[in-house]
C-alpha cells in the first residue's frame, strides 16, 4: 500500500458509494484452515455418490459410458493445457496445433473439410445448425425428427423461437425410423432445413438418410444430421449420405461422463463460403510463418464472429469446450481406424445381443427389433411400471434404463437401454436375469 | 524491494567467454535479464506420425461369436463400407506428441498471466483437480437415481445458495456451460418475463454499453432484440441521462457490466437501474468483472433483477484453453420461477430433482451443468469462506493499483479515464497511443513481443474505443515479485520500440514459432481449416465432395463482411 500511496484498502474502494456497500461479512460457512480440511469436506460429500463402477449401469440418452483411455486423462490434466486460455500462437502454439488437429481428425472422420472449434454441447450445435439453415435459405420453417431426445427438442424450440416455426416429422412406429413419406409431404418451398439424428433417440439407425437428403435438396432445403462421431466406426459418415451440416457431441470421445458435465458440440460443413460465413464459432487454419518448414495457425474468417463485430456477428462465440476437444484429439489419435472400427462392431454386437436376450425375457419386448440399432434399444414391459422396474433393478445393483414413456406415451412402459464396449455379455445377462425376476 | 534492473532487450547471440564467479549464480538482476526461450519442438502435424498398422489403444472386444453374427444381423444393412480415414499411431508417439504441444502452451500455471484483462486468470488449486477426477465424481451418470448421487446434488444446491449470498439475490442456477451461455440464459428469462406480462412483442430492444462484453449485445441480437449500444462520456461512464434517452416502453432490458471492462466502477449504477425500472425494463448485471467486489457490493444492492458470474473467472475454475467453463445465473425471487430447466431441492437433508416449473425457461445444457467446474468452485468457496473471499477482492484491487502505478512510469502509456484521482477496481484499460504515434509500434505488436518474455498480453475487445488498448487484470494470485517481472518486461518492450522498432515489429523471436502471416490463407480459396482441406487445396488430393445443398432461387445473397483479424 505504501508503494501506491494509500493507508488502507478502503481508500481503493472510494468509487463505490456507501449506499451500495455490503455491511458485515457474507453469510457463508467459515473458511477452512488447511488443504487437508478441504480434502476431507469435499471428499466426504463425494463419497455419498455411487458410481457406475460399483453399479452396472445401462444409462445413456445423451451421456454415454465409453471407456476413457488413460492417455486421455493424462493430457486432459496437463497443467499447461488446463490453465491456458486465450493466447495467440506465440504464447500457445501447442494449443492452436492441438485444436487444429482435433478439427482435422474430426474432418477426416466426418468427411467434411470444415469443423469448428467446439461450441458448448451437441444440443447447441444442432440449434445453431438450424439457425444457419434459416439464414442460408431465408425461409422460416424447419422440419425436425420426432425421434430425437426431448432435451434437444426443448433446445431447438427455445433457440428457433421468433426465427422459424418447427414442424415435426413423425416416427414410423413399426420400425422406429423416420416416416420418409411424411417427411416428403412436409417438405415444400417454405422449408429451410430438416434435422434428423442417427442413430436416433431409440438407438435405431435412420435408414433413409439419402432419400431424405435428396428430397430436402429438391426443395432447396438443407439436411442437418446429428450424430455421435464415435458411431462412425461402424456407420457411414452422414456427409456421404447427403447431409449438409453435421453436428453432435464429442462426449463419447474420451471425455467420460462427469454426471453430464463433459460435453462439447461440433459443427461440420463443406468448405464453401455460404456455409463457412454462417458459422458462429472460431475456426483455426494453417498459416505460414517467417520460417520455412514451420507450422503456424490463424483465425479463419474472424470477421464472422461476435468477438469481431458484437451483435453484427453470427450469433455469438465465447469460452466453450476447448480442452475437451484436445482430449478428443488424443482419443481419435490413439484409437485410430482399427480401434474405432473394433469399438463400432463391438457396440453393434452387444446391442444386437441385448435386443435378443432382453427380448426373450417373458413380459419384455423390443419394439423395433428388426431395425438396425447401435448402442441403444427400447424395451417395453407388458405390465410393469418402468419406475418400479428401475427401483427393483437398483436393489440388484443395476442402474436400469432411461424412462422414455413420458416423451413417447405410445410406447407404453418403455425403457431405453444403453450398451457399449464397457459392457460384457455377462452384464447383459445379469440385467436379463434381474428382469426375469422382476417380471415373473 | 530489490533493485530494478535496467530495461534489457534480449540478445539472441549471447556468447560467454569468461565463466562468471560462483556467487554470480544468484545475481538476481542478471537472472532477470537472461533471455527467455519458449519450448520449440517443431512438432509436425499428428498425421505425419502415421505408421501402417500401429495401434495406440486397443478397445475391449465383443465375444467373437457375437461379432461373427453381425453379417446376418439387421445392422449389416447400415454398416459402413469405406475405411476410416484416421492416422495409425502407437501410444508412446501419441503421448510424446501431445506432451510436446502442451509444453508449447503457456498456461497460467506457468506464467504471470495478468495480460488477459476481463478474464480474471487466477490460481486454480490443485486439490480441486483430485475431486473432479475421482470416480466418485467422474464415473457417475446424470440420470442415475437421485438417491445414488446425493453428494453431487448437495454440492450443486449449496453452491447455488452460496452464490445467492455473494450476489445478494434470491435464487441461482449453475447450469450454464459458460459466461456467454449464462448471458443467453438471462436473455431467455427477460423474454419469458415480458411475455408472461403480455409485453413480449412490444419490448423489442435491449440496451447495453460498449464496455460491456460483446456477448451481451450478441446474445440479445440472437434472441431477436434490436440492440442499442451506449458509449461513455469523457469521464468513461455511461451517464444516467444517456440511459434515460435510450429507454422507452420498447426496452426489454438494460444489460451492463460494472465495473465495465475499463475497470471503472459506475457509482450511479443504482440510478441507471432505477431509470430502467421506471419504464418497466429488467436490469441484467454481467458480473464477469466481480473479482474486486466479493463481499464489497452486490447486484442486489444496485437493484438488479438478474446477474451472472463466470465460475472460471471469479471462482477459480481453470480456463482450459477456452472451456469447459461454467456460468451462474442469479435472480430475484420474482424471476426465480423463470430459471432454466430442472431444479434441485432439499428437504430434511435429502436432495431431489424437481422437473421444470410452468414458467421455467429452456435448459441451457444437457443435464445439470459443467459438474467438474461446479465442484471446483464449491471447494474454492468453502476453503475461503466470507473472510477469504473479501481478501481475494481486496488483494485483486490492491494488485491492480500497484501494477498501474508501475506501468504508468513507462513512457508512452496512459490509463483510460484514470487521469484524475479516481481509482480503478480490478483491472485497467491502458492505451499505447502515444507510444504508437512516437514509434509506430502498435499494441498488437507489443503483445507479440511480450511472448518473448514468457508473458501473455491481450489487446482488448473490439472495437478499440480506446486506441491501441491493453487490458491488464492482476488478480490476487501473483506475488509482487511476479507483478514486477511482468511490468519489467512491458517496460523493456516499450523501450525497445523506441530504440529498435523493427525488432519489436518482427517479434516473436523466442517463441515456439515465428511471426505468422495470415493474409494469404484467409480467403475461401486459400484457407485450410483442416488437414483434409489443406490436402485438397495445396496437395491436389482427390477427395470427391458428395452431392449436397445448392441455394434455391429464393436464397438470399450471402453476406461477406469486411476482413478482420483477432488482433
Amino acid at each position: 500500500m505504501s508503494a501506491i500511496g494509500v493507508d488502507s484498502v478502503a481508500e481503493l474502494y472510494a468509487a463505490i458509494p456507501d449506499r451500495l456497500r455490503t455491511s458485515g461479512p457474507l453469510d457463508l460457512p467459515a473458511g477452512l484452515a488447511s488443504e487437508q480440511e478441504v480434502e476431507r469436506l469435499v471428499g466426504d460429500l463425494l463419497s455419498r455418490n455411487r458410481t457406475t463402477q460399483e453399479y452396472t449401469s445401462f444409462l445413456g440418452h445423451g451421456c454415454y459410458p465409453h471407456y476413457v483411455p488413460a492417455i486421455c486423462s493424462e493430457i486432459n490434466g496437463r497443467a499447461e493445457f488446463l490453465t491456458a486460455y486465450a493466447g495467440e500462437p506465440y504464447e500457445d502454439h501447442g494449443k492452436w496445433q492441438a485444436i487444429f488437429e482435433y478439427t482435422s481428425l474430426m474432418s477426416d472422420l466426418l468427411e467434411m473439410d470444415v469443423v469448428t472449434v467446439p461450441t458448448y454441447d451437441g444440443l447447441q450445435a444442432a440449434a445453431t445448425a438450424l439457425r444457419m439453415a434459416v439464414r442460408m435459405t431465408g425461409r422460416k420453417t424447419v422440419l425436425v425428427s420426432e425421434a430425437i431426445p426431448e432435451a434437444l427438442r426443448i433446445k431447438l424450440d427455445s433457440y428457433l423461437d421468433g426465427h422459424a416455426a418447427i414442424a415435426t416429422i413423425p416416427v414410423d412406429i413399426t420400425t422406429g425410423t423416420l416416416d420418409t413419406a411424411a417427411a416428403r409431404d412436409l417438405l415444400g418451398p417454405a422449408v429451410a432445413g430438416v434435422l434428423l439424428q442417427t442413430p436416433n433417440v431409440f438407438g435405431v439407425v435412420e435408414a433413409d438418410v439419402e432419400a431424405i437428403a435428396a428430397a430436402a435438396h429438391a426443395h432447396g432445403a438443407l439436411l442437418v444430421a446429428s450424430c455421435d462421431p464415435i458411431s462412425l466406426g461402424f456407420l457411414p459418415a452422414p456427409a456421404s449420405l447427403g447431409a449438409d451440416i453435421v453436428c453432435g457431441d464429442i462426449q463419447s470421445l474420451g471425455l467420460g461422463m462427469h454426471f453430464g458435465g463433459a460435453h462439447g458440440g461440433y459443427l461440420a460443413v463443406h468448405d464453401e463460403e455460404r456455409f463457412v460465413f454462417e458459422l458462429p464459432s472460431r475456426l483455426f487454419g494453417l498459416a505460414p510463418t517467417r520460417k520455412r518448414g514451420e507450422l503456424g495457425f490463424t483465425d479463419v474468417a474472424y470477421e464472422r464472429t461476435s468477438l469481431a463485430r458484437r451483435e453484427s456477428g453470427v450469433e455469438w462465440v465465447g469460452t466453450a469446450a476447448a480442452l475437451w476437444c484436445i482430449t478428443s484429439a488424443v482419443y481419435l489419435s490413439a484409437m485410430g481406424p482399427a480401434g474405432l472400427g473394433e469399438l463400432g462392431s463391438t457396440v453393434a454386437a452387444h446391442t444386437r445381443y441385448a435386443i435378443e436376450r432382453l427380448g426373450a425375457v417373458p413380459g419384455v419386448s423390443v419394439p423395433f427389433a428388426q431395425s438396425p440399432h447401435w448402442r441403444e434399444l427400447v424395451i417395453q414391459f407388458d405390465r410393469h411400471d418402468v419406475a418400479e422396474v428401475n427401483k427393483s433393478l437398483l436393489a440388484h445393483g443395476i442402474f436400469g434404463g432411461v424412462d422414455i414413456s413420458r416423451q413417447f406415451p405410445d410406447l407404453g412402459n418403455a425403457l431405453l437401454i444403453c450398451v457399449t464396449e464397457v459392457h460384457g455379455v455377462d452384464d447383459i445377462e445379469r440385467l436379463a436375469v434381474a428382469l426375469e425376476g422382476i417380471c415373473r | 524491494m530489490r533493485a530494478t534492473s535496467p530495461a534489457t532487450v534480449h540478445q539472441e547471440d549471447d556468447r560467454h567467454v569468461a565463466v562468471p564467479a560462483a556467487r554470480d549464480i544468484i545475481d538476481d538482476d542478471a537472472r532477470a535479464a537472461l533471455p527467455y526461450q519458449a519450448p520449440r519442438w517443431n512438432e509436425p502435424l499428428i498425421f505425419a506420425l502415421h505408421s501402417d498398422g500401429a495401434r495406440g489403444v486397443i478397445p475391449a472386444r465383443a465375444d467373437p461369436r457375437e461379432l461373427a453374427r453381425i453379417p446376418e444381423s439387421p445392422e449389416a444393412r447400415v454398416q459402413r463400407q469405406q475405411a476410416i480415414a484416421l492416422p495409425e499411431i502407437s501410444q508412446p508417439q501419441v503421448l510424446r506428441h501431445f506432451l510436446r504441444l502442451s509444453q508449447e502452451t503457456l498456461g497460467a500455471d506457468l506464467n504471470v498471466d495478468i495480460g488477459q484483462g476481463t478474464c480474471t486468470i487466477k490460481y486454480s488449486p490443485k486439490i480441486n483437480e483430485t475431486f473432479v477426477r475421482s470416480p466418485r465424481a467422474a464415473a457417475t451418470h446424470p440420470l442415475q437415481d437421485p438417491s445414488t448421487v446425493q453428494g453431487t446434488l448437495r454440492i450443486i444446491a449449496e453452491l447455488e445458495q452460496y452464490l445467492a449470498v455473494i450476489s445478494g439475490m434470491d435464487a441461482v442456477s449453475v447450469q450454464a456451460p459458460a459466461g456467454s451461455a449464462a448471458i443467453w440464459g438471462n436473455v431467455q428469462i427477460v423474454r419469458a418475463y415480458h411475455r408472461s406480462r403480455g409485453e413480449g412483442d412490444r419490448r423489442d430492444e435491449v440496451i447495453t454499453t460498449i464496455f460491456s462484453h460483446p456477448s451481451n449485445a450478441a446474445t440479445a441480437h440472437t434472441a431477436g432484440y434490436r440492440v442499442i449500444t451506449l458509449y461513455p462520456d469523457a469521464d468513461g461512464l455511461v451517464s444516467e441521462a444517456a440511459v434515460r434517452a435510450a429507454l422507452s416502453p420498447r426496452t426489454a432490458a438494460l444489460m451492463i457490466t460494472n465495473p465495465e471492462d475499463t475497470g471503472i466502477f459506475n457509482p450511479a449504477i443504482d440510478r441507471l437501474v432505477r431509470a430502467a425500472h421506471e419504464v418497466g425494463a429488467l436490469c441484467v448485471y454481467d458480473q464477469a468483472n466481480a473479482n474486486g467486489l466479493l463481499g464489497i457490493t452486490t447486484a442486489r444492492a444496485a437493484g438488479f433483477d438478474l446477474c451472472h458470474f463466470n465460475l472460471h473467472k471469479t471462482f477459480s475454475t481453470p480456463h482450459a484453453c477456452g472451456g469447459p467453463a461454467a456460468g451462474a445465473i442469479c435472480a430475484t425471487a420474482a424471476l426465480a420461477p423463470f430459471l432454466p430447466g430442472t431444479r434441485i431441492r432439499e428437504e430434511d437433508g435429502v436432495y431431489t430433482v424437481q422437473p421444470p416449473g410452468p414458467q421455467a425457461t429452456a435448459s441451457l445444457r444437457p443435464f445439470y451443468g459443467v459438474i467438474p467446474n461446479i465442484i471446483r468452485a464449491y471447494a474454492w468457496i468453502r476453503a475461503l469462506g466470507a473472510d477469504g473471499l473479501r481478501e481475494v477482492a481486496e488483494g485483486a484491487v490492491l494488485s491492480n493499483n500497484y501494477v498501474m502505478s508501475r506501468i504508468l512510469r513507462i513512457p508512452g502509456v496512459t490509463a483510460a479515464y484514470l487521469d484524475n484521482e479516481r481509482r480503478p477496481i480490478e483491472q485497467v484499460r491502458y492505451s499505447w497511443q502515444k507510444l504508437t504515434q512516437e514509434t509506430g509500434v502498435t499494441s498488437s505488436e507489443i503483445g507479440q513481443r511480450m511472448a518473448d518474455f514468457g508473458m501473455h498480453y491481450w489487446t482488448s475487445h473490439h472495437p478499440y474505443v480506446i486506441p491501441e488498448p491493453a487490458t491488464i487484470e492482476p488478480t490476487e494470485s501473483y506475488s509482487r515479485r511476479e507483478l514486477d517481472d511482468y511490468v519489467r518486461a512491458l517496460a523493456a518492450v516499450a523501450s525497445e520500440a523506441r530504440t529498435d522498432p523493427e525488432r519489436t515489429k518482427a517479434a516473436p523471436h523466442h517463441s515456439s514459432i515465428h511471426q505468422v502471416d495470415p493474409t494469404g490463407v484467409n480467403d475461401p480459396t486459400t484457407w485450410a481449416t483442416s488437414w483434409r482441406a489443406f490436402r485438397r487445396k495445396y496437395l491436389g488430393a482427390d477427395m470427391p465432395v458428395p452431392r449436397h445443398w445448392e441455394p434455391a432461387a429464393d436464397a438470399p445473397a450471402p453476406i461477406r463482411p469486411a476482413k478482420a483479424f483477432h488482433r
